[in-house]
């Protein structure tokens, strides 16, 4: 049985793939990450996550590293690649504001900024996706993306590592 | 002749369906269209010609905040067509299991998603500036939820754990201890929760509904009981189809699931409660009188503090299960594969969840319907806000929104069936 309370050692570097696998593109994140899981760049975590906001905010609680990738949609073209630092700034305003019916990344993200306990270095990579209904499967699109998106956490777990020595 | 409309868009990210829409002339409403939610037609269409044991797992894909309950239904489905019980300390592991999902979605609601709309707070960001402690507590307490579900259901978000005629896995008595040591501490933070909601200030907003729950013989339900209704309805799971329609609603595009000839009907805390005040314990039935409510409640804003009262409940019943809790032989009972028709119906946070399921004598899942509490009180919701918006045309429009979502919020629906992608409107100049 796994210990409950878990969560990265301090120091540590963090990357967390959100998403649901049946439902199409919506699994972009979970399958970068376990390209990640294959290959080896020293010390970091790799953790598959459903995007509930509170259990997010306890994993990267005490991470100096994170890299979170999602599935997005902006409107931008399938398998468009955004890079969100959010340690600089907020997400954009619209993202998810006049609704409080969720609290998943954006709203996990704000809050642990609010609270101070947002880990210094904080990237986000979202895949823009094209189809999200049922089923399991990327579109062409995004399944392309996904070596590209999987080389640029490398480096960014690669940079976070050079920050800790 | 003054007509005006309030227009919001809640699911602006999902297909754009998620909508409410309210037409006002001359401070008369004429029209209230509420869509929030799309039952899983295609997660029943994906399940067939899947293996009976697979139907936990794919269900609990449906939602990211109530996965415990997909997969409960589901399997007291499929046991019901394979004839077999699960008792003992499996079912109460079962029990506990649940417990730890209702903290969770309870705590989650109560604190980052209702009180600040209570408080006038546009969300729990804004709230936690000027309330970090109180903000810290409830995600201590959420976290002992998912403590327990990590615990008992396995190591992931989505219990892995959890199979058709119990578990893979079964925890010592000893792995439970710690967290019996962290149930005490929520309690405590559960019997501040019911205070603390207590004090909010509750519109004056009685209705008269039809409130629908399990009720068992012993327990406050969760995952078994009879189907019963504040109007005299009281049937086996098995009859659900006969007594709950789904009517398609022209103005709303959306289906309603109603009683056969009565129409709306509500389920959630407020029908448990209402309907199973006196299953609750001592300690909560207690914390309920001391926060001004009776044995039942009609005032849907107040919903927030049933919650509380309900998490308060689950806190006081997982304690009780770790202690007479002695580790089962086997952690799953045996099973016999043959043809049949499966009903299940177990009390998700957010109210009654009903599976049925059809299998052949391979296992393979022929049919499979799955009716979510979500979509069972759009009708309700819709009615509160044919009755509540009148009483305050008075407001700004601004204003008037704000109290209408946080009328849809008295429900905590389920808006996002397990799609969490990010919608961004990125401004390129």
């Amino acid at each position: 049985m796994s210990q409950p309370g878990q969560s990265v050692p301090a120091g540590r570097i963090l990357v967390i793939g959100i998403g649901n696998e049946y439902r199409r593109d919506d699994a972009a994140g979970l399958i970068v990450v376990r390209r990640l899981s294959e290959s080896s760049v020293g010390d970091f975590t790799v953790l598959e996550h459903t995007g509930d906001g509170a259990a997010l905010m306890e994993a990267w609680k005490d991470a100096e590293t994170v890299i979170v990738v999602d599935a997005v949609r902006s409107g931008a073209e399938p398998g468009t690649v955004h890079r969100f630092d959010s340690s600089l700034q907020p997400f954009p305003a619209s993202t998810f504001r006049g609704s409080t019916h969720t609290f998943s990344l954006v709203e996990a993200v704000e809050l642990s900024r609010t609270l101070s306990q947002l880990p210094p270095h904080f990237i986000v990579y979202g895949i823009e996706g094209r189809d999200f209904e049922a089923g399991s499967g990327l579109s062409t699109e995004v399944e392309k993306a996904v070596p590209d998106v999987a080389d640029r956490v490398l480096h960014e777990v690669r940079a976070g590592s050079s920050r800790l020595f | 002749m003054k007509t005006r409309t309030l227009k919001v868009d809640y699911l602006a990210r999902v297909e754009g369906e998620g909508s409410l829409y309210v037409k006002i002339r001359d401070d008369k409403v004429i029209d209230v269209k509420l869509k929030i939610f799309e039952p899983p037609r295609f997660f029943e269409a994906f399940l067939r010609g899947r293996q009976f044991t697979e139907a936990p797992d794919i269900a609990a894909r449906i939602c990211g905040i109530c996965p415990v309950a997909y997969q409960m239904s589901a399997v007291h489905a499929m046991e019901n067509a394979l004839g077999v019980t699960v008792g003992g300390p499996l079912r109460a592991l079962r029990r506990l299991l649940y417990c730890g999902e209702w903290i969770e979605s309870h705590v989650l609601h109560v604190y980052m998603l209702h009180a600040p709309d209570f408080l006038g707070y546009e969300d729990v960001i804004q709230m936690a500036k000027d309330h970090p402690a109180v903000v810290q507590r409830a995600l201590q307490f959420k976290k002992i939820g998912n403590e327990i579900v990590t615990l008992v259901g396995g190591r992931e978000i989505h219990p892995i754990n959890v199979r058709v005629g119990g578990f893979y896995k079964v925890p010592t008595r000893r792995a439970l201890e710690p967290l019996a040591e962290r149930l005490k501490w929520a309690r405590d933070a559960a019997l501040e929760t019911v205070r603390f909601t207590a004090k909010l200030p509750f519109p004056d907003f009685q209705q008269d509904y039809q409130f629908v729950a399990l009720r068992h013989p012993d327990e406050y339900p969760l995952n078994e009981g009879r189907l019963v209704s504040n109007r005299g309805l009281d049937i086996s799971v098995d009859q659900y189809e006969n007594h709950f329609v789904e009517e398609h609603v022209q103005h709303s595009n959306a289906l309603h699931s109603v009683l056969k000839g009565d129409g709306a009907y509500f389920v959630g805390p407020l029908a448990r409660y209402s309907l199973n005040f006196d299953r609750l314990s001592p300690l909560a039935q207690e914390a309920a009188r001391e926060a001004g409510l009776g044995p039942t409640c009609s005032n849907p804003f107040q919903s927030i503090i049933v919650r509380s009262v309900e998490a308060l409940y689950a806190c006081d019943e997982a304690l009780r299960i770790i202690d007479h809790y002695e580790m089962p032989e086997n952690p799953a009972v045996e099973l016999e594969v043959r043809a049949g028709t499966g009903y299940g119906c177990t009390e998700a946070p957010r109210g009654i969840l009903y599976h049925r399921y059809r299998i052949d004598d391979r296992g393979s899942i022929l049919d499979a319907k799955i009716v979510p509490p979500t979509s069972q009180n759009q009708r309700t919701i819709e009615q509160d806000l044919w009755q509540f918006v009148p009483q305050h045309l008075d407001l700004p429009p601004e204003k008037l929104q704000w109290q209408c979502e946080q009328a849809i919020r008295n429900y905590d629906p389920c808006i996002s069936c397990a799609t969490h992608f990010l919608t961004l409107n990125l401004d390129r100049e």
